[in-house]
């Protein structure tokens, strides 16, 4: 799988966890991703931090209003039925326990769930944003990444860089698996495409639990 | 009284020195032109609050490329590589904060409220120096209210009494940020006369509106 193959088959089954009816933040790259693959019969609000509900497609170019962006400060539209809100209200949204899903990437997860995302000490340091409050506030937060970076495992025993939260994070979907985070540690649920336990342990720091139930993932 | 002014007659009320909150999220819904002539006026040592300092070139990071912040607290400033490159050499002080604590933070000020408790930050850098408190046996931290001595506002239509209408998701942190400043000025697209608002459109009371310019005008 290139690049691009990969970033597709782990927003595919991210779109997966999502239900009718629910209330979703999808984080900046990757995340964003999993828009494009809702099932037309499944009806998902998309909220967008900086203060919108409806979150609906690009806009075309030349067709742009200059006061609709996403949380990127990409151009976007809202979608007939959306809402538009001041930041109070969106984060009142998000800690409320109003959102049902957020999904975001990560820098690193650790087997409690703690999740780092927003900044490298000394190299880079961009600011949270938004993404403290929406991995506590919301009901279910889901890391979308690649397993690993530059070969370097991300899902480590525990995490060296600066907390984004601790032990918000229910679920990490990977090219490699799905794990979900529970009491008693990481457990492989699910296998990625043509790797095995071995790969996915391999790549991986924190101890893995296997499940008794280990499927194939399926997209 | 009239609260509509030129937009020199409004920078003229921004000294070195002054705490000064400007709307605006990566420069959707943030007054330009009050930014461009806060520039050209060239104050000193300002403290801004903002939910970003957006780019170089847009939004409330030309305030920070031209040097006139001494401090700066927001959510985020990775869109604009100077505000980083001054943290990092010092020339610039940074409070990182998560972006719905500081929308209440701000809200504190504006609405009276000694300060307010969130779960967010919890376990993180965000939680040092603060007061913890456990409500139900969840654990909170005590955020306190940012105030300003100046609040620079966008909106989409203010009418003559200070009313303000604002469109789509420019609103983000602007009608906050006009509870919580002792000087409120508001950049509208459009200045319309009073009563061409309908009350039920007003999100910003004209009680808070200060002064109000004309952001439409050549």
């Amino acid at each position: 799988m290139d690049k691009n193959q990969i970033k597709e088959l782990i927003a595919k089954r991210v779109a997966k966890e999502l239900h009718d009816g629910d209330v979703v933040n999808l984080g900046i790259g990757l995340p964003t991703l999993v828009a494009n693959f809702i099932p037309d019969e499944i009806d998902v609000t998309f909220q967008s931090e900086n203060g919108f509900v409806g979150l609906g497609p690009s806009p075309k170019e030349g067709e742009e209003d200059k006061d609709v962006s996403n949380a990127g400060g990409q151009y976007v539209t809202i979608k007939k039925g959306g809402a538009t809100f001041d930041s109070g209200v969106s984060f009142g949204i998000i800690r409320g326990g109003h959102v049902d899903a957020t999904v975001l990437g990560a820098l690193q997860v650790d087997g409690e769930g703690n999740l780092a995302n927003w900044m490298i000490p000394g190299k880079m340091v961009p600011g949270m944003g938004g993404a403290m409050d929406l991995v506590v506030g919301a009901k279910k937060v889901i890391v979308a990444m690649t397993h690993t970076a530059k070969g370097s495992p991300k899902i480590l025993k525990e995490c060296s860089l600066p907390l984004t939260a601790a032990g918000q994070v229910n679920l990490i979907i990977t090219e490699m698996g799905v794990i979900e985070v529970t009491d008693k540690g990481l457990v492989l649920k699910e296998l990625g495409p043509e790797v095995t336990v071995e790969d996915v342990k391999a790549a991986t720091e924190a101890e893995l639990i296997i499940s008794d139930d280990l499927k194939t993932m399926e997209v | 009284m009239n609260k509509l002014i030129s937009i020199d007659e409004a920078i003229n009320h921004i000294e070195d020195g002054m705490t000064v909150m400007i709307g605006g999220f990566l420069a959707v819904g943030t007054p330009e032109k009050l930014v461009d002539a806060l520039v050209e006026k060239g104050v000193k040592d300002l403290t801004i609050i903002a939910n970003d300092t957006g780019f170089v070139d847009k939004g409330i990071g030309k305030l920070v490329v031209n040097k006139q912040a001494k401090k700066v607290i927001a959510s985020h400033i990775g869109t604009n590589k100077e505000t980083g490159r001054q943290m990092n050499e010092g020339e610039l002080e940074v409070q990182l904060v998560p972006q719905g604590t500081l929308a209440e933070q701000i809200r504190a000020a504006g609405y009276g409220l000694g300060g307010i408790l969130t779960s967010t930050g919890v376990g993180t850098v965000v939680e040092e120096g603060k007061k913890k408190i456990e409500v139900d046996g969840v654990e909170y931290l005590l955020e306190l209210p940012i105030k300003a001595d100046v609040a620079l506002i966008k909106a989409d239509k203010v009418d003559k009494k200070g009313n303000i209408r604002y469109n789509k998701t420019a609103k983000n942190f602007n009608p906050i940020m006009a509870t919580a400043a002792d000087i409120v000025i508001v950049e509208a697209e459009k200045i319309v006369e009073t009563g061409e608002l309908d009350p039920d459109d007003v999100m910003t009371p004209n009680i808070f509106t200060t002064y109000m310019v004309d952001g439409g005008a050549k």
